[in-house]
């Protein structure tokens, strides 16, 4: 698939440029494990930009975030700059968002642009800059299947699901690589669950809020009405977790336990989804 | 692929001379020795999938003679009990509203599957961490549902809605107390979907809104604040150490 090298152009933009001032991994344990008050009140209130940005000043050090977090930031903030120019794009864009729906996305749109920001300045002169982006899924060319994203409504609103069950998916599969970084976790998982409020009110609204599936607020089996989209839901019919078949421990239907799980994926598998969106 | 929680389960559910180093470590920061608790008939139709953890060794929450439960936060198992606790709570709301007489008559159809769907969901996740902890589990929570009017449409909302966003911020908070990647793994599994759930029941109560996410972060509860939170619904008492 060409997309794999392409993915690896991508990840290549990861490196940080300063690896040699990093902190070692064993001081960057030690360091994420020591959470400043600071870095607490933040939390507390959730106030996670205060968090972030004190994260990368005091626990790290300006512009010395260990490797793994740089990595996973940067690549987080490219689904973040893709969301939020896709939001920004669709608000603007005359005629496509009904009068009744606009508070909808633009609660989203504010709420991805955020994201930008505290991305990046918590990444500083590590942060990626943002890629040229092409909505159509034509890799550049303009002319691929999502072309009409911004004169359709139907088409925008399906690619919002799309990019939406990506990131849930995304930031679900980086958090166990953040495990020694407490508060870039905590950090990371309370933009997760807001990208999955996004991820259930875009699945309603295009069923209309009646709510039957497949437009639904969750995931039922590995099932999309969107074509072109099945490798954002693929292996979310998974019924195994923690080792555990989950059909022999409840009375619960398999297709709902389907739902009750979210599944993640790696950087790779997000990467070779989002390729075709990147120039 | 092997999953680290498979691995660790594996750990747990494992006997005698073959127990490895990694498990001895697991286990002496995984729970509290010697404070095995028989919880006869507590775990109803689920079914423990693993083995029986020998006497003296680590069992997880520590109960009190009145009920009190104090969970252990230095130990994965009583992360996890959190967790169970929790959706136990969500679980018994959800069954409550669904019987209610008056469900099928103060919701619409869509809202009705909208609920439904999400008790399912929620009685999943208490059975799933049920059969996970097996042994280590704590005993079934007793509700205390006294102030909800599950015959008033607003007041089964409204109280949805405090349990999903308490939830989310009860996971996002936690995540950071858990040693074991692959049970950090299956907490975000499900933190996402208490986060879809948030998302649905603040727009049954405020359609087309920008109600479902009101903010750009979610928060990310300390155990000690979830719990007290959700402290007027339950009956037991519960503490969390180490935290």
């Amino acid at each position: 698939m060409s997309t794999t090298t392409r993915a690896d152009g991508v990840l290549d933009g990861f490196d940080p440029e300063i690896a040699s001032r990093l902190v070692t991994r064993r001081d960057a344990i030690a360091k994420g494990a020591v959470t400043s008050g600071l870095v607490m009140a933040g939390l507390r209130i959730g106030t996670v930009p205060a968090a972030l940005a004190a994260l990368s000043t005091s626990a790290f050090g300006q512009g010395r975030l260990p490797t793994v977090v740089n990595g996973i930031l940067n690549f987080a903030l490219v689904l973040e700059y893709l969301e939020a120019e896709f939001y920004n794009r669709g608000i603007a864009a005359p005629n496509l968002i009904p009068a009744a729906d606009r508070n909808i996305f633009l609660t989203i749109q504010g709420h991805e642009n955020t994201h930008v920001d505290y991305l990046k300045n918590t990444l500083g002169a590590s942060a990626r800059p943002k890629p040229t982006f092409d909505y159509s899924y034509g890799n550049g060319s303009g002319t691929g299947p999502f072309a009409d994203v911004f004169t359709n409504y139907t088409t925008f609103k399906a690619v919002a699901q799309a990019f939406e069950d990506t990131g849930v998916r995304a930031y679900k599969g980086q958090a166990p690589s953040l495990m020694p970084y407490k508060d870039v976790l905590q950090a990371a998982l309370t933009i997760h669950s807001v990208e999955a409020r996004h991820a259930a009110e875009v699945r309603r609204l295009r069923g209309n809020f009646a709510d039957n599936e497949p437009n639904q607020g969750w995931i039922t089996r590995a099932i999309t009405d969107i074509p072109g989209t099945e490798a954002v839901y693929a292996g979310e019919d998974n019924l195994i977790q923690g080792g555990i078949d989950i059909t022999t421990i409840t009375t619960v239907a398999s297709k709902e336990l389907t739902e009750a799980f979210d599944e993640p994926l790696t950087m790779a598998q997000v990467l070779a989804i989002v390729d075709p969106f990147i120039v | 692929m092997t999953s680290p929680l498979h691995t660790s389960e594996n750990r747990l559910a494992s006997d005698g001379d073959s127990v490895s180093m990694a498990r001895r470590n697991f286990l002496r920061t995984a729970g509290l020795a010697g404070a095995a608790i028989a919880f006869a008939g507590c775990s109803g139709t689920t079914t423990e999938l693993t083995a029986p953890v020998r006497s003296g060794s680590p069992t997880g929450a520590v109960v009190g003679p009145n009920g009190a439960i104090t969970l252990d936060f230095s130990s994965d198992i009583d992360v996890l009990n959190y967790a169970y606790a929790l959706e136990q709570l969500e679980a018994a709301f959800y069954v409550t509203a669904a019987s209610n007489a008056a469900f099928t008559s103060i919701f619409a159809a869509n809202e009705q599957r909208v609920l439904l769907d999400i008790r399912d969901h929620e009685v999943a996740h208490r059975d799933f961490f049920g059969a996970a902890l097996g042994t280590a589990k704590i005993p079934n929570l007793t509700p205390a549902f006294g102030a909800i009017s599950f015959a008033d449409r607003t007041s089964v909302l409204q109280t949805a809605r405090t349990f999903e966003d308490l939830g989310v911020s009860a996971y996002n908070g936690a995540a950071r107390f858990l040693t074991d990647a692959g049970y950090l793994g299956l907490a975000g599994k499900i933190v996402s979907v208490e986060a879809r759930h948030a998302a649905a029941i603040r727009d049954l109560l405020n359609t087309r809104s920008g109600d479902f996410a009101p903010n750009a972060f979610d928060a990310g509860n300390t155990p000690q604040f979830v719990l007290a939170a959700a402290d007027p619904f339950i009956v037991e008492s519960i503490t969390v150490i180490n935290a």
